[in-house]
């Protein structure tokens, strides 16, 4: 069967990729673009650690056909930095000691931020529950929480 | 530190320094390179096609339907594996596991390979193993650790003893005032580090390139290189970072040598990936484990003898036997206390190391025994522990090189409000009616240390490089090594650049055994030591120094320069420059010192205190409050040795409350062996959980009196969690995890109460 | 997996002609057919992809009263949807409980209904499963069975419902509303189920939307969703217990009950409702509803614990009802932990 060409657009830049039938997202970002940033943790949907935004909503990449996305716009934790500037929740995460082994760590700045991009001002339960989905085995999780609320506080104040 | 030993400046200007982590950047970014983020041209994918049953034959594959899919290149099957040097399942050294590589058509667990499809494409690589559909001739599996015949295996562990005792303990339960005999229960657990076991192989000719996770590259190119017959040195072994290992990484697995002789079959760099279902097959897991604590008690509340028994579970073909009861020979003062082990040979996969093997599960028994004797006495938990408090360890009757228990458990319980604890259970609930309980359990954990070897280079601007094959698996070892080698060498952090993770690099031991930061600090203070030595020589001899004439022995380094004790200094870089020097190198070895281990017990201590919130009628636990108070000798970075014992005290809580691997009676395989069904806690689980670093000076364990704090945080807690929850309940449970329903049913429903 | 074509129709009529052919299965928010097409349990020829089918994702009040929830509208959504928590706020409850937020912000309402057991016997496409492969036999039934069924258990399958959402559903007497290429129908929620649990429509019918009857915002103000499971996202339930009441005048007027994790399909006990319907409300007779609720339920297995916690769990949901449905759908769903004491927004 013959491969499909897709187009979308990944952090910011148009991307057209022949996918093969059955090709994930995460496959397609990962081994045809070089975006390694999505992490294959499980591959089932069960880890989080492929989360990526698409179309401004927190995706498993592991469970989303490649040929669903045609159009779609997609954002991972690579491109969260503008011009070698870190993204605020980038910032947050390294200064709170947010990451260990780092394998959870971008599927966790994506919940963040697809949770962030609604919600500038969560509660720390919105937080627990934002990344709910999101496995991290060295279970540094109260980091994680702490680097979120830290990043929303930084948001809040610079949009002051 | 005893002084004029070291030239560590005398405040450790970076250790002891909550520094951010070195990799930070790389992380948050996403630009971390782990093994499968590798693609290197021409790049072809390899699955694992893994055996449905857990013993006998495999008697056919579909190879033409496999290798019909379009983009399939090869199908590797013990018929045309390339061949290798050595027999996967010879004992090549004195620590080395059985392989499953495609020697034959045996199965022996499910799950082992049987066969490795390579495609142009993962797509395709996956469907080739599904149409391979193997055929097999099944034998009757047993994987029921009660169900088998036990025998006493010669060691258990990595070599320790499978029996130890001091003292007639038979002679002193029969004698005792009271005694305490109970059965406690643990499933099989699976590591699960996030990432996957992942190979990418690039042949060139008889060289190796290997990129893959591991935490223990030294031994990991040995192994690669003895099984394919090459010089370890064409062997290369890259593994910068590992997203999580918990000893799942700390020996090369069968699947990563198939991905490198995949490679050898096609000719083509291969990178083969286990998914989450394979990390539950051929990478090891932790024994079950049936656990027999008996305490012989004395009036005055002192223990007169503690005998625990484990019986352990191993595969058929290879032996490691979880050292469950090992640890209760160093915990509580005892007259008599004997630790023996039985095992099992089971149709399951071999066991390996996993975070606190044998102490995780041992004094989750330990700790619920000790909580059961107390209230036989009737006397306070954190009371029955002072009291028995092990002033030398008793196994041994060796005094501790330190030992600052009692001040954790002061520590953690003010911290905890342990004070006002009632004594009787069931007495506590919260303003919603569930039922609360306080447990405490004590935290220990060896201090081992192995050998290592590093290479320091100062360079004429001052900066130093320095090298070794130390692993970075999310612990902070990167950072934390790089603290020690910057007051070792006297240099601002700045000025230090730490190269690790390759075996072409000087071998640092492995991060495991919580001995990374000793065993690797320790070679890189012995380097930093021996370039120091060197500058001096140099400066002292030159009589345009500022040191001129001055005495090795009184300069320490420091702030990028040498300094005297008169306050005469003379910076590293104008020592080279006027040596006419481009750059100097040293090395530096260590190893344990075996006249102080052999005269001194050496381990890390704890206390943890937990709260927890059961729901009367159904069951259901919340661990609400978890406290550890940890005495790990020196500590480097605070912030990373935080995360570890918070991470430990986390695995601790799982192993109490969460996970279990369930092996199919009917199958022999592992009926959840996924993230849904293996439950690894979210945080929405979990309560705040809190490390204090209790301060503990150690002369003796290391050259940098560090000890280790990896695995220390899972001992102490699971017990404290599962004493907690009898506190709360006045329920017993001995079968860990403990269910909902095990809880549930022991405690009578709250409506059936009002009836009577 | 399996080589698919994959198609995107437009319109519900190319859809349905689409879906007529064999080894077509229709793509909704995906996250269990592609998880189990990779795992080779479904090995389509052909996926047709209902995102282009925009009136699908909508919520919208029934002419007769009452609400049809789209096939495609996404858990998420159908959590936070007003009108959702205004009449029918044990759907977010029931829903939020459920896997974890990535898979709600894709999973389908319909696709939740229908989603596969997570039956280790089903899920391995190498084993004996009655429901894959009619006759092939149970693996299931040599394995410990503590998640197997405890009430209506076929010889064929012992395997759960998993779907939290169901459970609510049936409770409130939910209807589908099925399209196929002969036209539509609409059926009530339970008889989607077979004995098995599986789905009774037959191929290429699609589920156009769920319709919730007006006498369901009857029940609002006293309607909980309770689920026993082993961790606090991303786990199925134990066993989990829908509870609605209507009350009036210190009396159950009527009462909604359905439990979860006990059947193979959503499991709604008449019996417990006929002891509840017109009584005053008491924890004995909340005892009673529940020892009715369960009086059929027979262990396979190691389960028989399942029955006593379908007891203890209905009774407090029933309990829970009758003090009141939250102002919000609490921080922890459907837990028994959930921060209780919120309130009652409808009294």
């Amino acid at each position: 069967m013959a491969k499909v060409p897709v187009q979308f657009t990944l952090n910011g830049s148009e991307k057209a990729e022949f996918v093969e039938s059955g090709a994930t997202l995460l496959d397609v970002l990962r081994d045809k673009i070089g975006d390694t940033s999505p992490k294959a943790g499980c591959r089932q949907g069960t880890c989080g650690s492929c989360s990526v935004i698409v179309d401004g909503e927190l995706r498993l990449s592991c469970l989303t056909l490649a040929e669903t996305c045609e159009g779609a716009s997609i954002v991972t934790t690579a491109g969260l930095a503008e011009g070698g500037v870190l993204h605020p929740l980038q910032r947050a995460f390294m200064d709170a000691f947010a990451t260990q082994c780092g394998f959870c760590t971008p599927g966790m700045i994506m919940a963040a931020k697809a949770l962030l991009d609604r919600n500038p001002d969560p509660s720390r339960d919105e937080v627990v529950e934002a990344i709910a989905g999101n496995i991290c085995r060295c279970t540094g999780y109260e980091p994680i929480i702490e680097a979120v609320l830290s990043a929303a506080r930084s948001n809040s104040i610079s949009a002051a | 530190m005893a002084e004029g030993t070291a030239p560590i400046s005398p405040e450790g200007a970076a250790i002891g320094r909550p520094i951010a982590r070195d990799d930070g950047v790389a992380k948050v970014t996403g630009r971390a390179r782990y093994a499968a983020d590798c693609r290197p041209p021409g790049l072809l994918h390899a699955v694992i096609a893994p055996s449905r049953i857990a013993r006998g034959r495999v008697t056919a594959f579909d190879l033409d339907a496999a290798m019909a899919e379009p983009g399939v290149v090869a199908v590797m099957t013990p018929a045309n594996r390339p061949p290798l040097a050595e027999d996967p399942d010879a004992k090549t050294a004195p620590i080395v596991f059985r392989l499953d590589l495609l020697q034959d058509d045996r199965i022996r667990y499910a799950g082992q390979p049987v066969a490795v499809v390579i495609g142009e494409t993962l797509e395709a690589a996956e469907e080739g193993a599904f149409r391979l559909a193997p055929a097999y001739a099944a034998e009757p599996a047993l994987v029921d650790i009660d169900a088998a015949e036990p025998f006493v295996p010669e060691t258990v562990g990595l070599g320790a003893p499978v029996e130890r005792r001091r003292g007639d303990v038979e002679a002193a339960l029969a004698t005792a005032a009271h005694r305490v005999q109970r059965r406690y229960e643990t499933a099989a657990q699976v590591h699960n580090p996030l990432e996957p076991h992942a190979v990418v192989a690039v042949w060139e000719g008889d060289r190796l390139w290997v990129d893959t996770p591991s935490q223990n590259v030294a031994r990991a190119q040995r192994r690669i290189a003895g099984l394919l017959g090459l010089p370890p040195d064409h062997v290369h072994i890259r593994s910068p970072f590992v997203g999580g290992g918990f000893g799942a990484k700390a020996f090369p697995a069968g699947p990563q040598v198939l991905g490198i002789l995949a490679a050898r079959l096609v000719g083509r760099p291969v990178k083969l990936v286990l998914s989450r279902a394979q990390m539950f097959g051929a990478v090891g897991h932790r024994a079950p484990t049936r656990q027999t604590l008996r305490l012989g008690l004395a009036d005055d509340g002192t223990i007169a003898a503690l005998a625990h028994h484990a019986r352990v579970a191993s595969s058929r073909f290879d032996d490691f036997f979880e050292p469950a009861a090992a640890l209760s020979g160093g915990v509580y003062a005892a007259g008599a206390v004997e630790t023996t082990h039985e095992a099992v040979r089971l149709d399951i996969a071999t066991p390996v190391v996993m975070r606190g093997p044998g102490e995780a599960t041992g004094s989750l028994a330990l700790e619920c025994a000790i909580d059961e004797a107390a209230a036989e006495l009737g006397l306070d938990p954190l009371a029955f522990r002072r009291l028995n408090h092990a002033d030398t360890e008793p196994i041994s009757g060796r005094p501790f090189s330190s030992k600052a228990l009692r001040a954790c458990y002061d520590a953690g319980a003010a911290r905890f409000g342990w004070a006002g604890r009632p004594l009787a259970p069931r007495s506590l609930s919260d303003s919603d009616g569930r039922l609360v309980g306080l447990g405490i359990g004590t935290a220990v954990f060896p201090s081992m240390m192995f050998q290592a070897e590093a290479r320091a280079l100062l360079r004429a601007d001052g900066a130093a490089i320095v090298e070794l094959g130390a692993h970075e698996i999310g612990q902070g070892a990167a950072t934390a090594l790089r603290q020690i080698a910057a007051d070792a060498l006297g240099l601002p952090l700045s000025a230090v650049t730490l190269r690790t993770g390759a075996s072409d690099l000087p071998d640092a031991g492995g991060a495991a055994g919580s001995s990374h930061t000793a065993t690797a600090g320790s070679a890189i203070h012995a380097a930093g030591t021996a370039l120091v030595a060197r500058l001096a020589a140099l400066a002292t001899a030159d009589p345009a120094s500022p040191l001129h004439g001055a005495g090795n022995a009184v300069l320490f380094a420091a702030d990028g320069a040498l300094h005297a004790g008169d306050g005469r200094r003379d910076p590293h870089a104008a020592v080279l420059a006027r040596a006419g020097l481009g750059a100097i190198e040293a090395r530096g070895a260590a190893a344990p010192d075996r006249a102080a281990r052999a005269s001194h017990a050496m381990a890390a201590h704890g206390a943890v205190f937990a709260e927890v919130a059961v729901d009367p009628d159904l069951g259901a636990i919340r661990v609400t409050r978890l406290v550890g108070a940890f005495a790990a000798g020196r500590i480097v970075n605070p912030r990373l040795a935080r995360s570890q014992l918070v991470g430990g005290m986390i695995w601790g809580l799982s192993l109490a409350l969460h996970e279990a691997a369930q092996f199919d009676p009917a199958t022999g395989a592992i009926a959840n062996a996924d993230l849904g069904a293996y439950r690894i806690p979210v945080h929405a689980d979990l309560p705040f959980v809190e490390a204090l670093l209790v301060a503990e000076e150690d002369t003796l364990v290391n050259p940098l009196g560090v000890k280790g704090v990896g695995e220390i945080g899972i001992t102490g807690t699971a017990g404290a969690v599962a004493n907690a929850v009898w506190h709360a309940t006045g329920v017993r449970i001995r079968r860990f995890p403990i269910r909902i329903e095990d809880l549930a049913l022991a405690m009578p429903g709250r409506e059936k109460e009002d009836d009577a | 997996m399996r080589r698919f074509a994959y198609l995107r129709p437009a319109r519900l009529e190319e859809a349905l002609a689409a879906a007529a052919e064999p080894e077509t299965a229709w793509l909704a928010g995906g996250t269990n057919l592609v998880e189990l097409m990779k795992r080779g349990v479904a090995r389509p020829a052909r996926l047709v992809d209902l995102a282009g089918l925009e009136d699908l994702a909508t919520i919208t009040p029934l002419a007769a009263g009452g609400l049809s929830i789209g096939a495609a509208v996404r858990n998420a959504d159908l959590a936070r949807h007003p009108v959702i928590l205004r009449d029918a706020p044990i759907l977010a409850e029931a829903v939020l409980s459920a896997a974890a937020p990535q898979i709600r912000n894709r999973a389908t309402t319909a696709g939740n209904l229908l989603q596969a057991p997570r039956c280790a016997g089903f899920l391995d496409p190498g084993a004996a499963c009655n429901r894959r492969a009619a006759g092939s036999g149970c693996a299931a039934r040599g394995g410990d069975g503590r998640d197997a069924a405890v009430l209506g258990a076929t010889e064929a399958c012992i395997a759960v419902h998993p779907s939290d959402l169901a459970v609510p559903l049936v409770a409130l007497d939910a209807r589908l509303r099925v399209a196929g290429r002969d036209g539509e129908r609409t059926i009530a929620l339970g008889t989607l189920y077979g004995a098995d649990g599986a789905s009774t429509l037959p191929p290429g019918e699609l589920v156009r939307a769920v319709l919730l009857p007006a006498e369901a915002a009857g029940f609002a103000g006293h309607a909980r969703y309770l689920k026993l499971r082993e961790r606090t996202s991303f786990a199925f339930a134990l066993v989990s217990a829908a509870a609605a009441l209507r009350i009036a005048g210190g009396r159950i007027v009527a009462a909604r009950v359905a439990l979860g994790g006990v059947a193979p399909r959503p499991w709604r006990p008449a019996e417990a409702e006929a002891v509840l319907a017109g009584a005053v409300p008491t924890d004995a007779l909340f005892r009673a509803a529940a020892d009715a609720a369960l009086a059929a339920a027979r262990p396979i297995a190691e389960n028989g614990f399942k029955i006593e916690l379908a007891r203890r769990v209905l009774v407090r949901a029933l309990t829970l009802a009758l003090r009141g449905t939250p102002a919000r759908v609490p921080a922890l769903a459907a837990s028994p932990f959930a921060p209780a004491g919120e309130g009652a927004r409808h009294g």
